[in-house]
């Protein structure tokens, strides 16, 4: 049992960080530009098939460093020719933009690298026995993406609490039309703060890659979940994400471990119209809770655990 | 503007002449070439793709040259509908597809309903992979013939297998979420029930079908209930990152499967460690397999560098092309029925039979351990040096299960 619950532990918190890493940069962009970016999971693909093509020619770490800078300059890019001049048509426009995008990117990857998963792998670097507990061992490129990502967190808390660019930032969450004018180029900070999101997300992907198949459907798995994550953090509060992050990882992989079901709480006879209902285990609805909770956090709580504004 | 559009039409009849050429037949292959069950599809498309050119070699089907159309489905039955509603309008009589027994179940009607309403049209609908019991027994049709052995039958022989092996004393049970992983699960718990008594079942999960990509969390849970097998009907990344996962975390288990080496199979049960404690039950297993079978497939691997997984789909066009030159014909109704009763030495060895009542093909079924190869073994797979190895064998007549169908005929 002991065993079960630290593993399920260590896997949550992986699961929530990486979720983390992707939430985080989405919520940014929401909160300073009230785009929710249907695109955010495709960075995170294109993060993993960069990685992936830097990796078969001059190995993992290259591809570590470059290919969220390369992500980094697609989002960048992204922002300065397509969102920004459909800024002035209103969220719709800029809403749909993204939505198409993230199709446009996923067909593309399918069409340089096949619809096959690709062939990413661990570096033989990390690719060992972090420790062994309980009899039960834990591989060491686990831990590394789990301290990439608790550093990646650390990072960011520094850069927005602590420096310059973090307060302006902060600031133009709130109060964008203040910002511009004193004088900060608000426009240019949207670009910065897109393509950083993308980044995140493109080293969330580099390292991801390899522990849960690079394949084009990689971003549609994660998207859906991505979303429950910003809202039930409350859209816009980077806290509400870092939350809702660990939350879902952990619910996720609890509920996969347990076993209870309705007929093992008030016995095998189920009540009429109920019948298979009763027997469904908490395993097997594990998939569909983080979807449950969204709803009921948007009934009882729209703003989310942290969030403070409602659209 | 009007050299264009001649251009235009010119390109267009290019493309869709050979469509109406009377000299094809095509064979629509609906299966996942994308999404999770795509590393499977692609495998069987060029299998079939391999077959169909040896068949054209030979003189095709009674002449008329083999096309493979190749229509991806996503593993998802509403979307083959729509690609089997396709190809039937591009004029495929003749449709495969193996991967998915929601996807089976949902085809296998569609061509029934379509047969009644398009006389004259009939589609013929081949199911190399789909091994829900039912298709053969309550939702059986005219129209639909089985090469692969049933669920059922696979769980009798994996049971039987496992009755004698002592040392199981605690399973666990994993299978994908929807009704071939069910019935798996009922199979084994019924049958282990029946021949291994004092076998506990320690735990009993459905997870969703390719949707998982890091199994961690169940693997934790398998480690935690203290099981010393594991029963699982996976298939596809399903399987193999389950397998991925369970090396990751040092899992030390017997795996009794069905369709263990499917593409990355082996490769994750090579980092496992587990030599020779993976075991499937196939109709055929390389290294133990005719002289003539192994030529075959020794020429199979060197021209598509991939292990022959499915030699049903072997069986499965010698019979259709055995039933074209019988019928005459390559009609959907003649050819079904000619196939209804055919026997053929199976590709593995062995006399197969379809038979009539329920159109499921019965074969001799072997049970093989992946792991460190004998010497003098021909065949690794995936380039992991580890290849597979018999151990035990049962004959076609040995399988036959009764079954609940009641055939209904044009």
């Amino acid at each position: 049992m002991l065993q079960l619950i630290a593993f399920s532990t260590l896997n949550g918190v992986l699961y929530g960080m990486l979720l983390f890493m992707l939430a985080s940069g989405l919520t940014l962009v929401f909160s300073m530009m009230g785009v929710l970016n249907f695109a955010h999971v495709s960075f995170y693909m294109l993060g993993a098939y960069f990685g992936f093509e830097i990796e078969r020619r001059l190995g993992f770490w290259p591809g570590f460093f470059v290919a969220p800078l390369a992500v980094g300059l697609i989002g960048a890019a992204v922002e300065r020719f397509g969102l920004r001049r459909l800024h002035r048509l209103g969220h719709v426009s800029e809403l749909l933009f993204t939505f198409g995008l993230a199709f446009v990117i996923e067909e593309i990857v399918q069409m340089i690298w096949g619809k096959l998963p690709v062939d990413y792998r661990v570096p033989p670097s990390l690719d060992f026995v972090a420790f062994r507990l309980f009899d039960t061992t834990y591989p060491a490129y686990r831990m590394f993406m789990l301290v990439t990502a608790v550093a990646i967190f650390a990072a960011l808390v520094v850069v927005l609490k602590r420096t310059r660019v973090g307060l302006v930032i902060q600031a133009a969450l709130t109060h964008p039309d203040m910002v511009a004018m004193l004088g900060h180029d608000v426009p240019r900070m949207f670009m910065l703060v897109f393509g950083a999101g993308a980044a995140l997300a493109g080293l969330a992907g580099v390292i991801a890659g390899p522990a849960l198949v690079t394949q084009p459907s990689m971003a549609a798995l994660l998207g859906p979940i991505l979303f429950v994550v910003i809202v039930v953090g409350g859209l816009g509060s980077l806290a509400g994400a870092f939350f809702a992050s660990l939350l879902i990882g952990l619910i996720q992989t609890f509920a996969v471990a347990m076993n209870g079901s309705l007929a093992e709480v008030f016995g095998p006879v189920a009540p009429p119209f109920l019948g298979d209902l009763w027997q469904v285990t908490i395993a097997e609805l594990a998939p569909i809770i983080p979807y449950l909770l969204l709803v009921i956090v948007l009934i009882v709580r729209p703003t989310g655990l942290m969030g403070t504004r409602e659209s | 503007m009007n050299v264009r559009l001649l251009g235009f039409a010119l390109c267009v009849s290019f493309f869709v002449v050979p469509a109406f050429a009377d000299d094809t037949v095509k064979i629509g292959y609906i299966d996942p070439l994308s999404g999770g069950g795509a590393s499977i599809g692609e495998v069987g498309l060029k299998t079939f793709q391999y077959l169909a050119d040896e068949l054209n070699a030979a003189g095709g089907l009674n002449g008329k040259k083999i096309e493979i159309v190749p229509l991806d489905n996503k593993t998802n039955p509403q979307e083959s509908l729509i690609q089997a509603q396709k190809a039937a309008d591009d004029g495929v009589r003749i449709i495969t597809q193996g991967n998915g027994s929601s996807v089976a179940a949902a085809l296998t009607d569609w061509v029934s309903k379509y047969n009644e309403r398009n006389p004259g049209k009939e589609i013929l609908y081949l199911n190399y992979a789909a091994v829900d019991p039912v298709l053969t027994n309550a939702k059986c049709s005219f129209w639909h013939f089985r090469w692969d052995a049933n669920s059922d039958i696979k769980m009798a022989a994996l049971t039987t297998f496992m009755r004698d092996r002592t040392s199981i004393k605690k399973v666990y049970l994993i299978n994908q979420d929807y009704s071939f992983g069910h019935a798996v699960e009922s199979a084994a718990r019924a049958m282990l029930k029946e021949k291994r008594p004092d076998i506990e079942i320690v735990g009993d999960e459905f997870h969703p079908l390719l949707k998982i990509t890091d199994f961690s969390p169940y693997i934790a849970k398998i480690k935690a209930s203290g099981a010393d097998s594991v029963v699982t009907g996976n298939w596809g990344q399903d399987f193999a990152l389950l397998l991925k996962a369970a090396a990751d975390a040092g899992l030390q288990a017997d795996w009794y499967t069905y369709y263990a080496g499917a593409a990355g199979g082996p490769t994750a049960i090579k980092q496992t460690g587990l030599s020779h404690r993976v075991f499937a039950i196939t109709e055929g297993v390389p290294n133990s397999a005719s002289e003539a079978a192994q030529k075959w497939e020794a020429a199979f691997r060197a021209k598509l560098d991939v292990a022959l997984f499915y030699p049903r789909a072997v069986n499965e066009m010698r019979m259709l092309a055995m039933a074209a030159a019988e019928a005459k014909s390559t009609d959907a109704k003649a050819l079904a029925e000619k196939l209804e009763g055919m026997k053929i030495e199976a590709f593995d060895g062995g006399v197969a039979f379809m038979r009539k009542d329920d159109h499921q093909l019965f074969q001799d079924m072997y049970i093989s351990s992946f792991g460190v190869l004998d010497p003098g073994a021909k065949f690794d797979e995936e380039g992991t040096g580890w290849g597979w190895k018999l151990i035990g064998a049962v004959k076609a007549n040995d399988t036959i299960l009764p079954t609940t169908c009641k055939m209904e005929r044009p």
